[in-house]
């Protein structure tokens, strides 16, 4: 079903028909057909591999179709390679940056485009164009300084920078925002509009249905390969994409009911942690959680959660104050035994789940018994209880719909949502007193998201205690029944969910008081 | 005073002998490395480069053509590390030991079947040889004292490899840091996906850069076997590729800082050459053992203490697979 909301009479830039691409024997792309209008923003926003990336791989010359054509400006194009790709101004951001860390700004954007044998002319050219460029967009990026010493937000200008030098007029941007804070997201929107202001066309995709609402004109849906529509962006709604996305209906909001708090859980008191270079990234902060409670910490990332998640399961070391859990005190002579808070029933889904919460080498399995491999379920005298061990992951994966729901298969060959379950599952299935969790639905799915977040809420309905900590504010909004707000290492405000909104917690997180 | 000056001199002269295949094979291996490739084969290419040159110098008895067919025979190894890790993705470090043992072992086998000499070359003598370039006045200025000696031995005397060794560095250096080549080169072996995505071809990129390794390895083996000795013997590089790996490493991957390496290990085993037997005051005689080891000890030290922050080129020993 696909609905051609654009009219003929509409100035299509990028024209692109019927493309097939295979990937061994995933159909990536089945017949795809999306026209883009000059001087708009176009979203394409689909789960993980619904093949948004793939698609615009083709048109970027990345990989070839199997089938199907491209129209820029009304003319057929043939596009091979990158290079070509450029010729016909196309401009790619990609999501991971194309980018040589050691090399400076400068020579990041002339690389491939220089002309010459000595680098210095195509350097100096590359200045002057640079700076006319800089004017036009407040950019807003030294061209001497190193790429590697740079934050990720002005990373993707150069990015950007990278393809305007090259002449393009369609940017692609692959999931842009998934890196920034907040204050980049900001700025990246205001370069964008700016150069749609001037005539260039953006092609944005994503899977937050925010973004596509905020800066659109209009968005195509894709799920499994398909086209699933093409219309207007004011014409629609986050909870339309969201079905479309899914194929399904999805509840945004989660459904909380109140719960009375019992007994304290966790008390942490005047806690101060020092990172390796002895700089105090958690600096005298106190709060507590009860039995059936969830704390969300809001904050841009860096200002202290990670040292705070690591000291709280005994990961970092405390260097002043006390965490007493349960009736347990612990302080700088007194450490966290991570191995031991675990058994006295602290669990820990880790901020990022590919360095600490799995080893992706590990087959799933064996993933989903890390830091339980000593229960007495998994282990014999000598041996793990292999059979048991897969019995009971088969039966895990199925109730947290872990797809696909083979525990034998290798950890790395699951989606990042999926991996995130069985983390989720690991940590949750022996109903700790005290949950951590760091980042629960980074990178996951739009339907992951909506049912991790109702395990978490189920998880507190049985008077558990969940600390959550998360750099989406929405998840933080919707999940906690108080938000503490972190900004430079400190508490800087404890504000119960009722009264709290999206503004005063920005401005709490920006540091504004 | 003077008497220590000639010794100094004297240590000097041959520090640069010593490191003149240091520097080749080191700055073979930084083009390699540079791009990407880890190239532990830089002894097998100088000692295959050295059979090579001394076998043809020795049939032709054109020192000339027996630096040719060194080169010829370096390029090809390299281009086969090339064929093995980069065109098939194969891992670099089995590639380049294989190349090191391949080489070890058809050398003195072919030498054998050539020339019936257990495994080594005929001696050269004459045109099959580089032989040291005089400096005109040589004679007159060595009886000036200090100036003549720093002229007569250090400056003057040497094979035209040396010479060709140390005005290398500042061109390579010119070419990795100055050019558009350079540019690409230093890209490719930190983000050859970047390089890819700029529309410059990686595989290709990497074939070029093993191009100029080859061809400076076949520099350093010629003049191993055809112009600082005179012939081939069995395993002749004695480990020089692994100690320009090594100067590499501490180098940095910087032209400059990598001869200063190689200068650095050449002179130690300058000294620890004049050591032997040499009673020092107050200790006596030190057991020839340890002179000799001082070469080994020293690029330990230095490589496990001193190197601190030494960065490899991040994309370094992974072949480029396009993502998929």
């Amino acid at each position: 079903m696909i609905n051609t909301a654009t009219a003929n009479s509409k100035n299509i830039i990028l024209d692109i028909k019927n493309i097939d691409k295979w990937f061994g024997h995933v159909h990536a792309n089945q017949s795809v057909s999306i026209q883009i209008e000059k001087s708009t923003i176009h979203g394409i926003i689909g789960e993980n591999g619904a093949g948004k990336s793939t698609l615009m791989s083709i048109v970027y010359g990345y990989y070839q179709a199997d089938n199907g054509s491209i129209y820029v400006n009304g003319k057929e194009a043939f596009i091979s390679s990158p290079v070509q790709a450029l010729n016909h101004g196309i401009g790619m951001v990609h999501q991971h940056f194309m980018l040589v860390e050691p090399f400076t700004v400068l020579e990041n954007i002339i690389l491939g485009a220089e002309t010459g044998t000595i680098l210095e002319n195509s350097l100096q050219r590359a200045r002057t164009e640079l700076k006319k460029l800089e004017e036009n967009y407040s950019l807003n990026v030294d061209p001497d300084a190193i790429v590697g010493e740079l934050p990720v937000g002005i990373r993707q200008r150069v990015e950007i920078l990278k393809a305007l030098y090259r002449g393009a007029d369609i940017f692609i941007l692959d999931e842009p925002t998934g890196v920034l804070t907040p204050q980049e997201v900001e700025h990246l929107f205001k370069i964008l509009r700016s150069l749609k202001k001037q005539g260039k066309t953006i092609i944005l995709i994503t899977h937050k249905l925010r973004e596509i609402m905020d800066l659109t004109d209009n968005v195509t849906v894709m799920r499994q390969g398909k086209v699933v529509t093409n219309k207007a962006t004011k014409e629609t709604n986050k909870e339309e994409l969201a079905e479309l996305m899914v194929g399904r209906s999805v509840i945004l909001s989660v459904n909380k009911k109140e719960k009375k708090i019992g007994r304290e859980i966790l008390s942490v008191n005047n806690l101060t942690i020092l990172d390796e270079k002895n700089i105090e990234k958690v600096k005298n902060i106190s709060f507590n959680i009860h039995e059936g409670e969830i704390i969300g910490i809001a904050g841009v990332a860096g200002n202290g959660q990670t040292e705070l998640l690591e000291a709280l399961t005994g990961i970092r070391k405390i260097n002043d104050g006390t965490i007493n859990f349960l009736n347990k005190t612990f302080d700088n002579s007194r450490p966290i035994n991570a191995k031991e808070i675990r058994k006295d029933g602290l669990a820990h889904v880790p901020e990022d789940r590919q360095k600490m919460g799995l080893v992706t080498a590990f087959s799933a399995n064996e993933s989903g018994i890390l830091g339980y491999q000593d229960l007495s379920i998994y282990k014999g005298k000598i041996f793990l209880k292999k059979y048991a061990i897969l019995k009971d992951m088969y039966n895990k994966f199925k109730r947290f719909d872990v797809r696909p729901s083979n525990p034998i298969l290798k950890t790395s060959s699951f989606s990042g949502g999926n991996q995130q379950k069985i983390v989720l599952v690991r940590e949750m299935d022996q109903e700790p007193e005290l949950l951590v969790v760091g980042q629960p639905t980074r990178g996951v799915d739009i339907g992951a998201i909506e049912f991790i977040h109702k395990q978490l809420v189920e998880l507190r309905n049985k008077g558990k205690a969940i600390l959550l900590v998360s750099v989406e504010l929405d998840e933080v909004l919707s999940l906690s029944d108080k938000i503490l707000v972190m900004f430079d290492g400190k508490i800087v405000g404890k504000i119960n969910q009722k009264d709290a909104d999206e503004k005063t917690l920005g401005l709490l997180m920006a540091g504004a008081n | 005073m003077l008497e220590y000056f000639t010794i100094f001199s004297l240590l000097i002269d041959s520090t640069l002998r010593v490191a003149t295949p240091l520097v080749f094979a080191a700055l073979a291996g930084l083009f390699a490395e540079r791009s990407g490739v880890v190239d532990i084969g830089l002894e097998g290419k100088l000692l295959g480069a050295a059979f090579a040159a001394a076998a043809a110098a020795a049939v032709t008895g054109s020192a000339f053509i027996g630096l040719f067919a060194g080169i010829l025979c370096s390029v090809f190894l390299s281009l086969i590390h090339g064929f093995a890790c980069v065109t098939h993705k194969g891992d670099q470090v089995v590639s380049g030991m294989a190349i090191n043992i391949f080489v070890a072992g058809i050398g003195p086998t072919l030498a054998l079947a050539w020339f019936k000499l257990g495994g080594q070359t005929p001696q050269l003598s004459g045109d099959a040889r580089f032989s040291p370039l005089h400096f005109p006045g040589e004679e007159i200025i060595a009886n000036i004292p200090y100036i003549g000696l720093i002229y007569s031995e250090v400056l003057s005397g040497h094979n035209i490899f040396v010479y060709l060794a140390f005005i290398l560095v500042p061109i390579v250096s010119w070419v990795v840091y100055k050019t558009r080549f350079g540019l690409q080169l230093r890209a490719v072996g930190e983000n050859p996906e970047a390089v890819d995505t700029a529309g410059i071809s990686v595989g290709m990129m990497r074939y070029k850069a093993l191009f100029i390794t080859g061809l400076l390895c076949g520099f350093g083996g010629a003049y191993i076997s055809i112009a600082q000795n005179a012939g081939f013997i069995r395993n002749m590089s004695a480990g020089q590729g692994f100690l320009a790996l090594a100067a590499l490493i501490f180098g940095k991957w910087k032209p400059g800082l990598t001869l200063f390496a190689c200068l650095l290990f050449a002179f130690t085993d300058a000294l620890q050459a004049r050591l032997q037997g040499v009673s020092i005051p107050g200790i006596g005689v030190i057991p020839v053992q340890f002179i000799q080891a001082l070469p080994y000890v020293l690029t330990v030290i230095l490589l496990a203490g001193f190197i601190g922050k030494a960065v490899a080129p991040k994309a370094s020993g992974i072949p480029y697979i396009k993502e998929r």
